[in-house]
């Protein structure tokens, strides 16, 4: 029975790799998502044969997890991606400092079973902490993070003064509680540290988040997705099971990965997008830019799209709050009839998560064979007859590649400014979430319309279809 | 010996995971990130292990409450990658 259980653990962590695999292919993804939904429903069924399960509870418990995250996912708009993402994120972590915690409960309570209070080893008890201390920061920081990208708490960066010390301090209480857990744990001293683990683990989640801003989303976002792995991988250890281990240590190792890229296309460090408070300030240093910006009508927008022949869209997080997707394809649409070539170039880290844009851009049906990288899109961009820039700022502002004053400088962008003609879609006058002025704006070829971006994509296409 | 054994096992599977997902296209990172997700519920077997008769009362609703997250991140990450995979469709399909 043992062995039994064991092998399908094995046959479960094969379908998990292969499943990741095949996630990295368009063509196999969503059957690599299928894949690894089956090696989960196998290693759980093979676990409901374990000894002794108290089975109303456990299948009760399946039951309305079930029941709520089937709702969720029927029920979520593909803009609220990002806040749904970050709350999954969020459980993962709390379920793995729960599965810590009651291990150490169980342990410690059981003399009866024979198990008595002696048993808790310092390799266990440590793990327990680690499980605890990377569940509870997860969890916590995934609320927050939550919190921030659907705006109730404000997509700015937050700080205030001795935030660096205070974070610094609660980590430090962190490691003196743990290693005393750890020492002793089983000393009558041992439970309350543990407490003092999960209660300053939690808080260190939302301050570590606290002074990150909402343009730093997708590193946050992919980083917490790697605790939540590594959080899963302690549990593991915790109760020294190899399913958890191998599949947590590869959701840590894909998170992992995911961060670096997100670092890489703003040319930061993490350690910079972390503790920096970047976006914190509301007008950042650099050169303040002149000359004036330049609006444009809707309708002479249309009569100068109407004669161009190469256009590209340039997406960025204002299309989502607009919700502006479906307006954008459908405008995609008349330029093609039109005889022009339209492609969507996208940023990395355009956004509030890592491929936020092409979810949307997928959800309203645009093919993916006009989803260009930056990369792409970029040697050729002088070929280009009009660059329409929704709602995108900094992954747009020419700042990053020639002002080494900025802030931004270095940041890979997209060079909207070298199109012919530069349309910027944006809500009003002020500054994007970095605070930073954006000489794309007042360049000599471009032109702002001003207003909700949905409405203006639409007046756009109206006009096509009236002439 | 049982300890260094598991850490092997994290060690390889380490490696593994970042061998498998060296290089992903940009267009698959918000459903890798959520795939991913839904596999760290498995976590979701240790809160079951933790809901046993002969554990004590605590432990046990610690595990059930354990059980209860880990099935909305497994089941919601799954079904909402699913969904989100089946809108990326190639021209003219």
């Amino acid at each position: 029975m043992e062995n039994l259980v064991n092998l399908s653990y094995i046959a479960a962590a094969i379908l998990f790799v292969f499943g990741i695999k095949m996630l990295g292919h368009a063509d196999t993804a969503r059957k690599g998502n299928q894949i690894s939904s089956i090696g989960m429903a196998l290693a759980i069924i093979v676990t409901l044969l374990s000894q002794g399960l108290d089975y109303k509870l456990v299948l009760g418990g399946i039951a309305v997890g079930s029941v709520i995250g089937f709702i969720a996912a029927k029920r979520v708009q593909m803009t609220g991606m990002p806040e749904l993402v970050a709350l999954f994120n969020g459980f993962g972590g709390l379920a793995s400092l729960l599965v810590g915690w009651a291990e150490y409960q169980r342990a410690s309570h059981t003399t009866l079973a024979g198990l008595d209070i002696a048993k808790v080893e310092t390799f266990t008890a440590a793990v327990i902490v680690l499980a605890i201390l990377i569940g509870g920061i997860t969890f916590t920081g995934s609320l927050y993070a939550w919190g921030k990208l659907s705006g109730k708490l404000g997509g700015r960066a937050l700080t205030f003064g001795g935030q660096k010390a205070f974070n610094a301090l609660l980590a430090l209480g962190i490691i003196v509680a743990g290693v005393i857990f750890t020492l002793a744990p089983t000393a009558e001293l041992a439970y309350p540290m543990l407490i003092a683990v999960i209660v300053l683990a939690l808080l260190l989640g939302i301050f570590a988040v606290m002074p990150i801003g909402g343009g730093d989303m997708p590193v946050v976002i992919s980083l917490l997705n790697s605790c939540s792995g590594l959080a899963a991988c302690a549990a593991g250890f915790v109760i020294a099971n190899n399913v958890l281990i191998v599949a947590g240590c590869l959701v840590g190792a894909s998170g992992l990965i995911l961060t670096i890229i997100m670092c890489k296309a703003m040319n930061r460090t993490l350690v910079n997008v972390l503790f920096s408070g970047f976006g914190a300030t509301s007008q950042a240093t650099g050169s303040a830019s002149t000359g004036e910006m330049k609006p444009v009508s809707v309708e002479d927008a249309s009569y100068i799209l109407e004669a161009a022949r190469n256009v590209i869209v340039i997406p960025g997080y204002g299309m989502a709050v607009a919700q502006a997707q479906h307006a954008v394809k459908e405008l995609g649409e008349v330029l093609e009839a039109n005889d022009c070539e339209v492609r969507f170039a996208i940023h990395p880290v355009a956004g509030r998560m890592p491929g936020h844009m092409n979810v949307l851009l997928a959800e309203a049906d645009v093919p993916y064979e006009q989803l260009v990288e930056m990369d792409d899109v970029n040697p050729t961009i002088e070929m280009v007859d009009v660059a329409i820039v929704i709602g995108a700022n900094d992954v747009v502002n020419p700042a990053a590649a020639d002002d080494p004053a900025s802030p931004i400088y270095g940041m890979p962008i997209i060079n909207a400014h070298k199109a012919k003609t530069t349309f910027c879609l944006k809500r009003g006058k002020g500054a994007g979430f970095s605070g930073l002025e954006n000489a794309l704006f007042t360049a000599p070829n471009s032109r702002m319309i001003y207003g909700d971006a949905k409405a203006t994509v639409s007046g756009l296409v109206a006009q096509f279809k009236d002439s | 010996m049982e300890i260094i054994l598991l850490l092997f096992i994290f060690v390889l599977s380490g490696f593994l995971g970042f061998e498998l997902i060296a290089k992903v296209p940009s267009q698959l990172h918000t459903p890798l990130m959520s795939g991913s997700n839904a596999i760290s519920g498995i976590t979701v077997v240790g809160a079951i292990l933790a809901v046993n008769t002969s554990s004590d009362n605590l432990s046990v609703w610690l595990g059930f409450a354990a059980i209860v997250l880990a099935t909305i991140n497994v089941v919601g990450g799954y079904m909402v990658t699913d969904r989100m995979l089946g809108m990326f469709k190639k021209k003219g399909k």
